[in-house]
């Protein structure tokens, strides 16, 4: 990684970063102490993931690396170089939709819907790993999310109802 | 001749419609049905005062005035300011407020679509631009449904009268000869005479007026000429028509606020003072020279780095070194004194807004007195991301992306603070990070614009955790005495209720005035510390009552952390905790069961029904006092509370868990009763129900502001948590009772201040320990368990 100082002696560390992202490789050109969410966001001009807190507390900014749901406003791209990562538009379409987001519209899911990626990709990620998750295991697993406007009741409909789509196509078997 | 003249005519409103005179078409380009418009309004008018008959005339002359291309200018009197049709057929309608994510789109549509008898898919709400709608208030109150329809609503029926009294011309027939199904105009007694909106008016303006009561805001209102449909012949209203408007968020193909992405746009942090109130000595503008283009942008204590990267703006915002002068004196509370300080404070304002009898003569004839005392915290609207605004301020106008909740305020605002006429600023609103009332969009926005002005850049400015939590507007503190006289059999004759608080104006619900913005103050605009607080919501029929409040001064004037505003049920939350955990005092002092005593003193028909319903549906169980020591860890409990809110009346019974051993509540069911007259659309009314009741849950049992005589300590979710999914409760019964025969009150925050006092009732059930402090934390919990002097006093 090549080390720039700059005439005031200040150190910049400029180097470029190669990942995938929704399975497109990219290069990002700078400080590889930045957080993946700003590269995301700011270089690559994506609109999901969100900043919500900055300090990995509320789950906005969550994405898949190598398929683990992972909070990218804390990961410093150097942390994720040659990794693959998957953003919610990386997780389903209207077209193809991934069975939590379909059960997300079926269940009218969420007020604002700031929040919904948070949900959305911590769920995915948690039901990918423990299809058959109880009830409080569901709950464990999405503990450390924020939802402000208070959409819980309606979210924990559609992750079971997901659960259960998703069971009976075998999608997880 | 004529041939010539109506093409000219034609001609001319094409071009216009074209807007640009170099695209137009020769009249020989003209459809048949352009034709036909302009010639019959000819005819017709030309023949006006001949057999065709008064109301004929009448028709005659709204018609012909639709056959424009032009739209006039965006005035509430001007049916095209609300109501448009697409060459397509599609409905447009453009409502002055927006829609915060409870569906709100979904509601009006099926309003407009009713009263056009089109069909709901084809309507599509405009929502909240300075430069699309008139101002009809932004969000507020919760009147989405209950004012700011009517003028949507109205403007759909005379929009569908105009278009009949078309086609009657069109049609060579009589308007009580047709009928319309889905936009398309037919005539009963001659089948296949039909002619559809898009073909009567598509593409063009309506060009007619409508009565206008000449107030903008909540208060705006227009009349046409039209009659409005009855409620028992609607087929779209009341339908639990989905939401149409959520798929983009999840399936992350729309745009937020913070997605906006403006060309040449420079990223802004704010840097605020670390110690309220203190001001800036001195900024080391060398302190972030290692990050790439970073610079200081500084106007008195107004202050900010902005770079061309976002990560670069955050990192010198961490970096940049600065020097404070302390104010000269710190805060005059914190925490630890708050309802102390509260009880002493010198009282700015007080307001006897509810006085019946006199409650004077009632304590003195009183032979029993109930009387006990409540406290409720700040609390933050700790929206799921702080706030994010884009400015583009140039010499030729002013553009603003906002996700304020009242747009047209934000554009006064902007206006104000920069000295220019606000006809200069377009205020486009984008929906934000979550929004119940005003939380930092506000401040966003006015930053965002004064940093364009200063760096001659368009400017995106997004908070930090810290911006949303500590600096946000808080809802107020207060503290609130309840007493009750009771007579020899103990009969309520005299009930008073005063809360004492800081303001919930002390900055307005609105941006238009910059003094009320941290930029402004910042800049040394002095704050209004405007006063207001409020008083219960309820119907209660005692001999004497008298309802009051009174505010005490600020902590700090100028750019508090703790300055005070509107957060969903401004005040609600607060004053229903005390007043309904008061009637269950006195219900079990008086010897009756809570749902008993409330019917016994609220007569009215509607809450009798509201309470008999709200009885069967919870399964409550009748208790005339506290049922004694449960066994176990677990203490299961019933609470029960009442409210009224702008018309909406309701309650809701908490059946609630207390585990002993670590203090946390369990809030596992809830039934509530609800009665907002006319019902829009019920799936809506259950979502919306659903939020307000798990949102306001979160303020019941965990938030608080935590604050010492220098700063809000409260910055993340960790120092100021809310509830997790943990605590979502196991079901939420609900019962919407519907009356076509009323017109359609706000549902949006009306449940928020119901659960504050059935859980805190429900605690006492379960425990017969009073919880007369919010929130009601595990901590707080097992401190009242312990304490056991925690009653009711008795004189």
């Amino acid at each position: 990684m090549p080390i720039q100082t700059d005439d005031k002696g200040s150190v910049q560390d400029m180097s470029t970063t190669s990942f995938k992202v929704d399975g497109q490789s990219v290069k990002i050109d700078g400080d590889p102490q930045m957080p993946l969410l700003y590269a995301l966001r700011d270089e690559l001009g994506m609109n999901n993931p969100k900043f919500g807190c900055g300090l990995a507390q509320c789950g906005a900014c969550t994405v898949h690396v190598n398929g683990v749901a992972t909070r990218s406003c804390v990961l410093p791209i150097s942390a994720v170089a040659n990794q693959s990562i998957t953003t919610l538009t990386g997780l389903g379409s209207p077209e193809h939709p991934h069975p939590l987001q379909a059960a997300f519209v079926e269940e009218q899911v969420t007020q604002c819907g700031y929040c919904v990626n948070a949900w959305l990709m911590t769920a995915a990620a948690l039901l990918q790993k423990n299809p058959h998750a109880s009830e409080s295991q569901i709950k464990d697993g999405l503990k450390d999310l924020k939802c402000r406007c208070g959409s819980h009741l309606a979210i924990l409909r559609a992750v079971k109802k997901a659960q259960t789509a998703m069971l009976a196509k075998g999608v997880m078997a | 001749m004529k041939e010539t003249t109506l093409n000219t005519t034609a001609e001319v409103l094409h071009q216009n419609a074209l807007g640009d005179p170099s695209t137009q078409v020769s009249a020989s380009g003209l459809s048949r049905r352009q034709w036909m418009m302009s010639s019959g309004a000819l005819v017709v008018s030309a023949s006006a005062s001949g057999f065709l008959g008064l109301s004929a005339l009448s028709a005659s002359v709204d018609a012909r005035a639709q056959a424009s291309g032009v739209k006039p200018a965006m005035n509430p009197d001007e049916l095209d300011s609300w109501v448009a049709i697409a060459p397509d057929g599609g409905v447009t309608a453009f409502f002055g407020k927006v829609d915060l994510g409870q569906g709100l789109v979904v509601a009006l549509a099926q309003m407009v679509a009713e009263e056009l008898d089109v069909a709901y898919e084809r309507v599509n709400i405009v929502l909240g631009s300075t430069d699309k709608t008139v101002n009809q208030g932004g969000a507020s109150s919760a009147l989405g449904i209950q004012a700011g329809s009517k003028p949507l609503v109205q403007a759909a029926a005379e929009a569908r009268r105009l278009l009949v009294e078309m086609a009657a011309l069109q049609l060579g027939t009589t308007t009580a000869d047709l009928v319309v199904n889905n936009g398309v105009v037919s005539s009963k007694s001659q089948t296949g005479k039909t002619v559809s909106y898009q073909d009567l008016i598509g593409g063009k303006y309506f060009n007619s007026k409508v009565e206008w009561n000449k107030k903008l805001g909540n208060p705006l209102e227009i009349k046409g000429k039209a009659t409005l449909k009855k409620p028992v012949d609607y087929k779209i209203v009341g339908q639990p028509i989905p939401r149409t408007d959520l798929a983009w968020r999840i399936y992350g193909t729309g745009e937020f606020v913070s997605d906006i992405r403006v060309p040449g746009v420079l990223h802004a942090r704010m840097v605020r003072t670390p110690m309220a109130g203190a001001t800036i000595a001195s900024v080391d503008e060398s302190s972030i020279q290692s990050v790439p283009g970073a610079k200081v942008v500084r106007q008195q204590n107004f202050l900010a780095v902005v770079a061309e990267k976002e990560w670069d703006a955050v990192k010198a915002a961490r970096l940049l070194k600065v020097k404070w002068t302390p104010p000269q004196y710190p805060m005059p509370a914190n925490e630890e004194n708050l309802y102390e300080h509260l009880r002493l404070a010198a009282v700015v304002k007080r307001e006897e807004e509810v006085k019946v009898g006199d409650v004077s003569v009632a304590f003195k004839a009183a032979k029993r007195i109930i009387s006990a005392e409540y406290h409720w915290p700040f609390q933050s609207h700790a929206s799921m991301g702080p706030a994010c605004a884009i400015a583009d301020v140039k010499p030729e106008g002013v553009t603003l992306w906002t996700s304020s909740q009242k747009p047209h305020f934000a554009r006064d605002g902007v206006a104000n603070l920069l000295g220019i006429d606000p006809k200069m600023v377009t205020g486009h609103w984008v929906i934000g990070p979550g929004s119940y009332g005003r939380n930092d969009a506000g401040d966003a926005v006015m930053d965002a614009a004064m940093l364009s002005k200063l760096t001659g850049r368009p400017v995106r400015v997004q908070g930090m955790r810290h911006d949303g939590t500590l600096w946000d507007p808080k809802a107020p503190a207060s503290i609130h005495t309840a007493r009750a006289a009771l007579d020899e059999n103990g009969v309520v004759i005299g009930y008073e209720f005063v809360s004492k608080g800081f303001s919930r104006v002390s900055i307005e619900s609105n941006e238009a005035d910059p003094n009320d913005s941290l930029v402004g103050m910042e800049m040394g605009l002095p704050a209004r510390n405007g006063v207001g607080f409020g008083v219960p919501g309820d119907a209660y029929k005692f001999p004497a009552k008298l309802q009051a409040w009174e505010v005490v001064p600020d902590l700090i004037k100028q750019a508090s952390p703790l300055r005070t505003s509107h957060m969903r049920d401004p005040v609600g939350l607060q004053i229903q905790f005390a007043s309904e955990q008061f009637m269950d005092e006195v219900a079990f002092e008086t010897g009756l069961d809570p749902i008993a005593f409330r019917m016994r003193y609220a007569p009215s028909a509607r809450d009798q029904d509201l309470f008999a319903q709200l009885r069967d549906k919870s399964n409550w169980q009748t208790r005339r006092a506290y049922a004694g020591p449960q066994k176990g860890r677990i203490l299961k409990g019933q609470g029960v509370a009442y409210a009224h809110r702008g018309g909406t009346i309701l309650a809701a019974v908490a059946h609630i868990e207390v585990d002993r051993q670590t203090g946390r509540i369990w809030a596992r069911k809830f039934t509530v009763a609800h009665d907002c007259g006319l019902i829009i659309n019920p799936k809506g009314i259950q979502y919306t129900i659903e939020g307000a009741l798990v949102q306001a849950l979160s303020r019941t049992l965990y938030e608080e502001v935590h604050f010492d005589e220098h700063q809000v300590k409260s910055v993340d979710w960790l120092t100021y948590p809310i509830l997790t999914i943990h605590d979502t409760p196991e079901s939420v019964d609900l019962v919407l009772i519907n009356r076509p025969e009323l017109p359609p009150t706000g549902a949006g925050e009306a449940t928020n201040r119901l659960i504050p006092a059935s859980v805190a009732n429900a605690f006492f059930d379960a425990t017969g320990v009073r919880m007369r402090q919010a929130p009601l934390t595990p901590k707080r919990v097992l401190a009242a368990l312990k304490d056991s002097s925690a009653k009711t006093k008795i004189s």
